[in-house]
């Protein structure tokens, strides 16, 4: 690995020794592409950047024809690389060399005209608009938008085995479908270095492997695909290189021939990884939540009514995590709408403890214990302008401390704040920031505080770890667990199978509005939990994962 | 912290001076294009303020503006946009004149009656807005709109001499007859020379800390500022947001009641055809220039009451008194543009911040810091 030697023979063309056999071993790639100058080759970057981490004479180098996977821990300053990369942001030192030749990016518009396409974590696609327009959409001047464009997508498409229908609807598109409507769109504007942010976050097992399929193709046909990502196990499956960032500076690169999962995480946070595993059982036969017949149809925006809950039940007990599993969209966040109160059900019973609570109010439910770890906590775990004790208030405003009688107590409410801050390891140099001024992890770790400072019963934890680095990540898996030793009953929804697999004590499958399947965490693999997740399986999933039920 | 909490005050202020010093300029700019002498105009603007009968005029009218202003100003910390203040202070006043002209209780008392149905009134011309919205989905901005011309025109029915209005004999004007002499709201005198200080206005400072202990330290202030702020976070924290919008409504217009009063207590005693208007809409100006807050209403109040009252003598010195109104636009115009770009920065500077004194190592873990 390390630094190619230079070569002045290459050409900006790509040789047509860079077509590996397909999966082949990394080791081939690097006498391979050594031989052209390298398609990137960061150095020296420095950004003294508004946030929390800058980036600190980073150096990396891309080698062409390879995908390239930068790891590390969120806020470890890798988006911040790729925006720089990307053309928006501009570094305070440091170069750039796209194919050997020194850049400087003013612009994304720039970067796109070097062949530098990225892939964003969120899509950004018009739904109501046909795949065909939105490649061409803002990029009509490079074959119109007619049948030009067309064929333009369909060589594309079957050059890389992205399979995308120029004339589908995007609103009818799963996730993995949209993503290669990304991909493509960035091929169509002939970007011949891809950079992939988080790609595998929204997707099931399955979907990765197809994405993998992808990139391999790419990487065949000579394109460089750069791919961030902190699931390790994914990286040393697809990547020839790795490079590990920390802190916003690079900590090493792997071989990842030669490299664990173990070992690659050692480097991301410079100790052991954690593992999400629920050690003893603490489930008791008390049950604390009971869901009966919890049904919602919503009527979506073409006026067609949707069941987006069906039927369902489930209880938890104290002392336990009922994690469920499910393809997003297809029915949790109504279900945690529906628990907390923010949408009112068409029918069914909640039963909080010995309490009815289906037809209370939202602050009743969480005045009578009721946690909420929301999956956009954006939207609504925090408020971004409001300082931080301000935020510890959210959601607990008729409760002790922040309150006596109709009062606010801002004094008990900012002292409670510093212990949070303390307790649960907030990085901030204090209270009266605004919630924005934080990473996302911090940001994640004060809401998790908040949430356990007031003894809940229940505990609605969606995505409780998403975007939150390594450290973080043990540290909300070990506070869900020590609460759930002292009783408390846990929804987990998770995207992230390994965290369900390994907190759960009782799994459920969802799948269009439904419970469709359910497992034992102890036994079951997310392979299988995952096509029970596309509607693949149901039942009772055994080992076996044939086993249809 | 301590230097945090400075960068806050100093962008605070920050806005503001930024968005007078922009106004300013082009102001004189308009002036000089137009062939005017901008510095002989600010002279005369600050020799009509040196008087004290116009000082009282100032404070009068400004008395007047931060009620409007502090209505206006209740419902954008919910973001709601209740332009609707005009009619209903209108309306109220019209209303609270006319039972005061019908009723003759005990002094304190029929003041408090003439408060409480100018009160009500805002409120229900608000809450017809409020009820729209959480029922309907119909915009705030609209509605109110909407409203206000209906006000017009009702105020308009209500006042002819057949309905509930007088007519003076040898008089053009139409009046809803005089209020008891109980109901008139005792004011400060300051000497002939000067004039009078309505009472009323100590009662809009009142309003202004009402106005602040409510939203920064009530358990409903939280909500409401949070709905403001984020509504799906308020929600999901338990607030109902529709109860919030309605009650937030009623307590903008109850406000919007109020700013009729200074006048008709303080002054007019009865509400008639050449009773001020378009006060709320220098209100939704005033609530923008003081940003929501009591102080910055106060200071902006009486900066447009004195830019008003200063320039009405502008005639005989040979300056178009609309100037004043120009100004007025100019300022609206620059401190929208000022706040959200120093809004920006300040955002920025904070992020910048906190990442350098995490990256310094100043993160809050020690007990010594609990007492900020």
């Amino acid at each position: 690995m390390g630094d190619p030697p230079a070569d002045p023979r290459g050409t900006v063309s790509h040789p047509l020794s860079l077509r590996l056999p397909l999966l082949s071993g990394q080791g081939e790639c690097v006498i391979n592409a050594s031989s052209s100058p390298p398609a990137v080759e960061l150095h020296g970057i420095t950004k003294r950047f508004p946030g929390v981490v800058a980036n600190h004479d980073i150096g990396i180098t891309v080698r062409k024809g390879t995908v390239h996977a930068l790891v590390g821990e969120n806020g470890a300053g890798k988006s911040t690389l790729m925006k720089i990369l990307y053309g928006m942001q501009k570094p305070d030192e440091g170069t750039i060399a796209v194919d050997g030749e020194q850049v400087s990016f003013g612009n994304p518009g720039d970067a796109i005209a070097r062949g530098i396409g990225m892939v964003h974590q969120h899509f950004m696609l018009a739904d109501n608009f046909t795949v065909l327009e939105n490649v061409v959409l803002g990029g009509e001047k490079l074959h119109g938008i007619g049948s030009a464009a067309r064929k333009k997508i369909e060589e594309i498409s079957d050059a890389y085995g992205l399979g995308v229908r120029p004339d589908a609807l995007v609103e009818n598109l799963g996730v993995a479908d949209r993503q290669r409507v990304e991909i493509l769109k960035v091929l169509y504007r002939g970007a011949r270095i891809l950079i992939l942010d988080e790609p595998t976050a929204v997707l099931v097992p399955q979907e990765v492997d197809a994405l993998f399929a992808n990139l391999r193709e790419l990487k065949a046909e000579g394109l460089t695909v750069i791919f961030i990502s902190h699931k390790l196990g994914e990286v040393l499956s697809v990547a020839d290189d790795i490079t590990v960032i920390r802190r916003g500076t690079t900590v090493g690169t792997a071989d990842p021939a030669h490299t664990t999962t173990k070992q690659l995480a050692e480097l991301m946070v410079g100790s052991e990884l954690p593992s999400p595993e629920t050690r003893e059982s603490t489930v008791t036969d008390e049950p604390m939540l009971r869901v009966e017949g919890l049904s919602l149809s919503m009527t979506d925006p073409d006026g067609v009514v949707r069941d987006v809950l069906s039927d369902v039940g489930f209880t938890i007990h104290k002392g336990e995590i009922l994690g469920i599993a499910g393809v997003e969209g297809n029915g949790q966040t109504e279900l945690i709408d529906a628990l907390i109160g923010m949408k009112s059900a068409d029918s069914g019973v909640i039963t909080l403890g010995d309490q009815d609570i289906s037809r209370v109010p939202t602050r009743k439910r969480r005045e009578s214990g009721i946690g909420y770890i929301p999956e956009d906590r954006h939207r609504h775990g925090v408020l971004l302008d409001a300082p931080l004790w301000e935020n510890r208030i959210l959601g607990h405003v008729t409760e002790k401390p922040n309150s006596r009688g109709f009062l606010l107590d801002p004094k008990a409410a900012r002292h409670d704040t510093v212990r949070i801050v303390r307790e649960y390891d907030v990085r901030t140099p204090g209270i009266e920031v605004t919630a924005a001024s934080l990473s996302g992890g911090n940001q994640q770790k004060l809401i998790v505080g908040r949430e356990m400072s007031h003894a809940p019963k229940l505990l609605i934890a969606a995505h409780p770890t998403r975007g939150v680095d390594v450290g973080a990540q043990a540290q909300i898996w070990d506070q869900i667990r020590d609460a759930r030793r002292e009783g408390l009953a846990v929804l987990l929804i998770s995207a992230d199978l390994d965290e369900l697999i390994g907190l759960s004590d009782t799994l459920r499958v969802m799948y269009r509005g439904q419970l469709v399947a359910d497992a034992d965490p102890a036994t079951i693999t997310p392979e299988e939990l995952g096509s029970a997740m596309t509607g693949a399986a149901a039942g009772h999933l055994e080992a076996a994962p044939e086993d249809e039920a | 912290m301590k230097k945090l909490d400075k960068d806050r005050l100093i962008l605070g202020f920050a806005g503001p001076a930024l968005a007078l010093v922009v106004a300013f300029a082009l102001s004189t700019l308009v002036l000089l294009v137009s062939n005017r002498d901008p510095f002989e105009l600010y002279r005369l603007l600050f020799e009509q303020a040196s008087y004290s009968d116009v000082q009282v005029l100032i404070i009068n009218q400004a008395g007047t503006y931060y009620l409007a202003a502090l209505a206006v100003a209740v419902g954008f910390r919910m973001n709601l946009f209740n332009i609707g203040v005009d009619g209903q202070y209108r309306l109220a006043a019209m209303m609270a004149a006319l039972v005061g002209a019908s009723v003759d209780l005990p002094g304190p008392f029929q003041i408090a009656l003439i408060v409480i149905v100018a009160m009500l009134v805002g409120a229900f011309w608000a809450g017809i807005a409020g009820i729209l919205k959480t029922t309907r989905g119909v915009s705030e901005v609209v509605s109110t709109i909407m409203l206000n011309s209906i006000a017009t025109s009702l105020i308009a029915w209500l006042i002819l001499p057949k309905n509930f209005g007088d007519q003076a004999a040898g008089s053009n004007n139409l009046t809803t007859g005089d209020i008891a002499e109980s109901g008139w709201f005792p004011g400060l005198s300051l000497g002939p020379e000067s004039g009078e200080i309505y009472g009323f206005t100590f009662v809009a400072a009142g309003c202004g800390l009402v106005y602040w202990f409510v939203l920064n330290r009530t358990r409903f202030g939280f909500d409401l500022r949070a709905t403001g702020a984020s509504e799906s976070a308020a929600q999901a924290s338990g607030v109902d947001a529709k109860k919030m919008i309605l009650t937030s409504m009623l307590i903008s217009g109850a406000v919007a009641g109020l700013a009729g009063m200074p006048t008709l207590l303080g002054d007019t005693h009865t509400y008639s055809l050449d009773f001020p208007v378009g006060i709320g809409f220098t209100g939704i100006t005033i609530a923008l220039l003081g940003r929501n807050h009591p102080v910055g209403i106060a200071l902006s109040s009486l900066l447009i009451a004195f830019l008003d009252k200063a320039s009405s003598p502008l005639d005989q010195f040979g300056f178009e008194k609309e100037i004043a109104t120009i100004m007025q636009g100019l300022i609206v115009i620059s401190v929208v543009i000022s706040y959200e770009l120093v809004r920006r920065y300040g955002t920025r500077r904070q992020q910048q911040k906190v990442g350098e004194e995490l990256a310094a190592g100043h993160a809050l873990t020690t007990e010594k810091e609990a007492a900020l």
